[in-house]
Parts: structure tokens; C-alpha cells; sequence
């Protein structure tokens, strides 16, 4: 009998020709990631467990990403990027990347921003390997034919003392896409509607792979963003076949070699959806659940206080771009929020241009506040002098993934999901608005 | 050797989700530390929707609600193991819900802090907020004294051997995986 992408994964890391769904089997671990957030108490786990003076499996597999929260005065806050650092050099860890100077993260050349991203902008995501994170949307690196989702501190300590972890095979749930993608539609649209038909908890303890010819014509930005919020249905972990589009942008970060895994034509699935992208239409997630879906269109008398426009979901270079396109020429009518999931992002805004002008020129032309410093940001709250924190009970369109009560703040916020073109055309009216009103 | 938990319910619905058990703002305490872990335990709840009432007293740090019932998903959202720590560390010893988000299921176990139970009935509509109970883990039962009524819970399974050790460190250890 035939196995899924992921089955394939987990049968070579644990050594097997054939595993099942179902099965318990203890994997090796190609990438172990924390951040600043679950670090130190990983970290905690680690010595408590494998002693004082005990040694990381892998100095090399471990790769500590500062970035929840970094722009803030919080003493704990600040002293937990400490521990990292100590940790690092006691350790001898080579990927660490580093914020030393708050007041100006440029000086921090080592400094990345949110830890998905700059786990693939640093050729951390490999075809075929097994990435661990202390952080439910691991599963973002899923878009690289990877196996990869979030963890515990207490399970993550185990795989810094012995590189390994028990767990239990997912079945796969298949999601076939095909059909042109239209010209106002991206891939959080499509995860939105997905996710608006299987629920939050569609997913449980399964895989979702997602295929069909839409899918091989999205860039890996696009293919991050629909398996970053598999997590979003409950899924384990999101898988995108690998192609010459990842191998392109994989081999132009790391030279370390890989092996990519494909699905058997007889591969068996939980279920199996077929969706023609050519006849949906923009979606947002309504508060306060991720699978509440709705046409933006029908959200038009929806009167908003601000748009935020970052994460790992909604911050890449090529969302900016997004953004762009629906802002230019025109101007905001509510407080708009920009932050750069990374500081490669960061530095994007300055350098790529759309329609002769860059990213920022045409941001700050249409009224947008000035692009924060990258980091996790409002995305999750934080502490209270978070940039782009929700603190009073507001409306937001957001390019995050989550709006559960509390999410970005106050928990009596709202926030609607939707694409960076739908949060764009929000931002222009001051209401919930369909991106076509500004793509004719 | 019989093991029953008793005590007094705190009821909430579907997909409670990690920022309602513990907000963001205090994931900079580290559960490892052990003043940290009881601070996290104070602010368990709290990103609830008021219509809830109060999980832990003003001016307390453990909660009178030894025991949550919940619907579907509960648990879901991000990876943060501050959740069920900090359950745990107000003094919960048992959720019983219809579902559970998986990470937050396997955290659980992983810690050890508390036994995830799941009911095969929607309790979170039959019970209400202060009523007594018990939970049965030799008969997979949880028994609602207040309405005087049984129902039967799904059996835990192979994470209740791991939580009984203390988490999977300590599991880990007594079955050989680990040395030490
Ligand atoms: S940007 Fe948001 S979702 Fe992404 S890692 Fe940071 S907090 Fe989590």
C-alpha cells in the first residue's frame, strides 16, 4: 500500500520502510526551534531533566529565534532574550540570532524577527526533514515538503537532550486545488474558506496536504501562508509536494543537501476535497473564531478602527506587495499598521518597488503608519506597550491567523482575518471591503 | 488501587482556546522557575468572556474549581505549554471535555499537570458552574452529585499511565526509555 508525503517523512526518520496512521513511533530530528517565548522554559526542562552541566544533542539542529516579544520594556520580557543568549554561548549554538540593541534593531545585524520566516529565509526548511518548534505555526515550513509542527517546552527539552520525540502518525486529509487562481484572490483566502468548511477542529491530529495544479502555481510565500494556518483547523502539520519553486528557493539559501518525498499515486486518505479556485471569492474569518467565515462583501456595513497588516501569516515581502497594489494612489481612512514579519521584509519595504514607486513610499503616501520593527508584534497581544496592541475594544482587519477573544489584546476586541488586498481595501474605506471595489 | 477526584466544577463551552486559558501577556513568566510557575497559575482563565464569573477569587492564587468542563476544542490555539501549566498550578486535576486541540492534549501528558478526560455526552449543557462532582477513572465515569446523574467518559488511554508518573520525563524513566 502506497504513503502520503508525511507517512514517507516519518517512516525514514524513524527508521522504518512502512508506517500507519495511528502508529506511535519515535522519530529523529532534523531542526529543533525555539524562541524567546518557550526558550527559556524548554531551556528549564533541559536542565532539570539532563543536569546542570548537560550538552544539546546537536549544537547545530538547534536554532533559537528571538522574536514574540522583543520592542518592549518588560523586564521579564527582556531578560528571557537573555537567557537565550547565555544559553547559546554556553552551548555553542550556531544559529542564534541575536538582538542585543533594542533602540534600533538595524544594529543587530543577526537579528531575523518572527521565527517561521526567518526559519525558511535562512534555509532552515528542507524537503523531507523533520522540523520541531516550541510554536503551533511551525507548521508553516510544511510548505517546503516537510514534516513540521508546534510543540511543548517539556517535549522540545527531550529532543535538546536526546534529538527524538514519540509521536503519533497523522492520518493525511487531502485538499485538491485546481483551477486559475482569480486576480483578486490569495492563498488566506483560499485557507479561510477551507478552514470555514471543515471548522477549527477539522483537522485534529491529522495532516493536511494540499495539491492540484493552484497549488503548484503559488510562489512559497503563497504556499506558507495556506500551511501556516493548518494549525488553524487543528491540523498537525501542513505538506506541499516540493517542485522546482522550492527547490529554487531552498538551494538559494542552504547548500546542505535534502531529499524530497512525494505522496504514492495509492497513498490512502482520510478524506479527500477538490475545490475550483476560479469560483471563489475574497473571504474574511468574522470574530471570534478563525473557521467564521464569511464573503468580504458581506461584511460591507462592518465599520472598522484600524487595519494591521503583519505576521508570519500576512508579513512577508510578497503580502506587502499585496497591499501595495490595492493602496496606491489612495488614502487611508483608519490607522493602518505595517510590520515586517522579518528584517529582510523590513528591508524589502525600501527596495522593491511596485509601479516605480517602493513599498514604503507608497505606504506612507496613503497615510500608513511608518513600518514597525520586525517582530511577532500585536499579533498575539503581548505586553501592553506592544506596537499595534488591540487595548480598547476596537475593530481590526487583520492579515494574522487567529482571533479568538483576547488575541491581540483586549478581549473584547474584534478582529476579522482576511488577504492583504481585502485588509488593504478595508484600510481605504474605513469598512470591511471586498478587494475588487479597488481592482478594476 | 481506586482513584476518584471530587470536587466543585467550572463550566465553559466550545474551542476555549489558549489566549482565554492564559493570555499573552504573561507567557514571559517561565513555567520552569518555580515563583514563575505559581504567578502563571494565578492568571489561569482570566481571557475568558466575563459571562463566565471568576475561575480564581480576587486575591487568591488557586482556583475553588478543582475541576473544568468544557465542549469541543478545547485547548486549541498556539503550542504554549504555559496553558495547561498554568491549570495545573491553580490547582486543577481534571478537564473533561468532548475534544481536545492536539497540542494542547499532548502537553498534558507531556507535563503531567492534568488528566485531559473526554465525555462522550455535551456535558458543558447539563452541568452548571458550582455543582459537585466526581471522576471515576476505574469505571471511565464522572458522577454529578448536585443532579444526582452518571455518565460515562471515554477511557483515557495510554496518556494516563504517563500523567500518573508525572509526565513523560518521569514515564520515560520508569519504563526504561531514558536512563537516569
Ligand atoms: S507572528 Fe503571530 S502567529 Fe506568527 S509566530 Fe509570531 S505570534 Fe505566532
Amino acid at each position: 500500500m502506497g504513503m502520503t508525503l508525511t507517512e514517507k517523512i516519518l517512516a525514514k526518520a524513524s527508521r522504518r520502510s512502512v508506517v500507519q496512521p495511528g502508529e506511535n513511533i519515535w522519530v529523529d530530528v532534523d531542526v529543533l526551534m525555539t524562541h524567546d517565548v518557550c526558550g527559556p522554559g524548554t531551556i528549564g526542562v533541559f536542565k532539570r531533566e539532563f543536569g546542570a552541566d548537560a550538552k544539546v544533542w546537536d549544537s547545530e539542529k538547534i536554532v533559537l529565534i528571538p522574536d514574540h516579544y522583543i520592542f518592549t520594556a518588560d523586564e521579564r520580557a527582556n531578560r528571557n532574550v537573555d537567557i537565550l543568549r547565555d544559553f547559546a554561548k554556553e552551548q555553542g549554538i550556531k544559529y542564534f540570532y541575536d538582538i542585543s540593541d533594542r533602540a534600533d534593531f538595524k544594529a543587530n545585524p543577526d537579528y531575523k524577527g518572527v521565527c517561521h520566516i526567518a526559519l525558511a529565509q535562512e534555509g532552515h526548511t528542507r524537503p523531507g526533514e523533520v522540523l520541531f518548534g516550541t510554536d503551533s505555526h511551525t507548521c508553516n515550513a510544511g510548505a517546503f515538503g516537510q514534516f513540521a509542527t508546534g510543540i511543548g517546552n517539556t517535549d522540545a527539552g527531550f529532543i535538546m537532550g536526546t534529538g527524538k520525540l514519540l509521536i503519533k502518525v497523522p492520518a493525511t486529509m487531502r485538499f485538491v486545488l485546481n483551477g486559475e487562481m482569480p486576480d483578486y484572490l490569495l492563498a488566506k483566502d483560499l485557507i479561510l474558506q477551507i478552514i470555514g468548511d471543515i471548522s477549527v477542529a477539522g483537522a485534529t491530529y491529522r495532516t493536511m496536504e494540499f495539491a492540484g495544479e493552484t497549488i503548484q502555481n503559488l510562489t512559497m510565500e503563497e504556499r506558507m501562508t495556506l500551511c501556516n494556518m493548518a494549525i488553524e483547523a487543528g491540523g498537525k502539520n501542513g505538506t506541499i509536494a516540493a517542485d522546482q519553486t522550492t527547490f529554487d528557493y531552498v538551494q538559494a539559501r542552504t547548500n546542505k543537501p535534502f531529499e524530497a518525498v512525494y505522496t504514492d499515486p495509492d497513498a490512502q486518505f482520510y478524506s479527500d476535497r477538490a475545490y475550483d479556485v476560479s469560483q471563489l471569492e475574497p473571504v474574511v474569518a468574522q470574530p471570534h473564531s478563525p473557521d467564521n467565515r464569511a464573503l468580504a462583501r458581506e461584511c460591507r456595513d462592518v465599520k472598522i478602527d484600524r487595519v494591521y497588516i503583519g505576521s508570519c501569516t500576512g508579513g512577508k515581502t510578497e503580502d506587502f506587495i499585496h497591499a501595495a497594489r490595492i493602496l496606491k494612489g489612495h488614502n487611508v481612512k483608519v490607522p493602518t499598521y505595517l510590520v515586517p514579519a522579518t528584517q529582510k521584509v523590513y528591508e524589502d519595504l525600501f527596495t522593491q518597488k511596485y509601479e516605480g514607486q517602493t513599498l514604503s513610499e507608497i505606504f506612507l503616501a496613503s497615510g500608513c503608519i511608518e513600518p514597525a520593527a520586525p517582530s511577532c508584534a500585536a499579533c498575539l497581544g503581548g505586553p501592553k506597550d506592544t506596537f499595534g496592541r488591540m487595548n480598547t475594544p476596537e475593530v481590526c482587519v487583520s492579515t494574522t491567523n487567529r482571533n479568538f477573544p483576547g488575541r491581540m489584546g483586549e478581549k473584547t476586541a474584534q478582529i476579522y482575518l482576511a488577504s492583504p488586498y481585502t485588509a488593504a481595501a478595508s484600510a481605504l474605506t474605513g469598512y470591511v471591503t471586498d478587494p475588487r471595489e479597488f481592482l478594476s | 488501587m481506586s482513584k476518584v477526584i471530587r470536587g466543585v466544577v467550572f463550566v465553559v463551552d466550545d474551542n476555549i482556546d489558549t489566549d482565554q486559558i492564559i493570555p499573552a501577556e504573561y507567557l514571559t513568566l517561565v513555567p520552569s522557575k518555580p515563583d514563575e510557575y505559581e504567578k502563571l497559575g494565578s492568571y489561569a482563565m482570566v481571557g475568558l468572556p466575563d459571562r463566565y464569573g471568576k475561575f480564581i477569587a480576587a486575591g487568591e492564587i488557586k482556583t475553588s474549581y478543582p475541576i473544568i468542563i468544557a465542549g469541543e476544542n478545547f485547548g486549541c490555539g498556539s503550542s504554549r505549554e504555559h496553558a495547561p501549566i498554568a491549570l495545573g498550578a491553580c490547582g486543577v486535576k481534571v478537564v473533561v471535555a468532548q475534544s481536545y486541540a492536539r497540542i494542547f492534549f499532548r502537553n498534558c501528558a507531556a507535563t503531567g499537570e492534568l488528566y485531559p478526560w473526554e465525555s462522550i455526552e455535551r456535558l458543558c449543557e447539563e452541568f452548571e458552574t458550582g455543582q459537585e462532582v466526581s471522576v471515576d477513572f476505574d469505571r471511565n465515569q464522572i458522577i454529578n452529585h448536585t443532579l444526582g446523574k452518571v455518565y460515562d467518559l471515554k477511557p483515557i488511554g495510554e496518556v494516563g499511565p504517563v500523567i500518573d508518573a508525572g509526565g513523560i520525563f518521569a514515564y520515560a524513566r520508569q519504563t526504561g526509555m531514558i536512563s537516569r
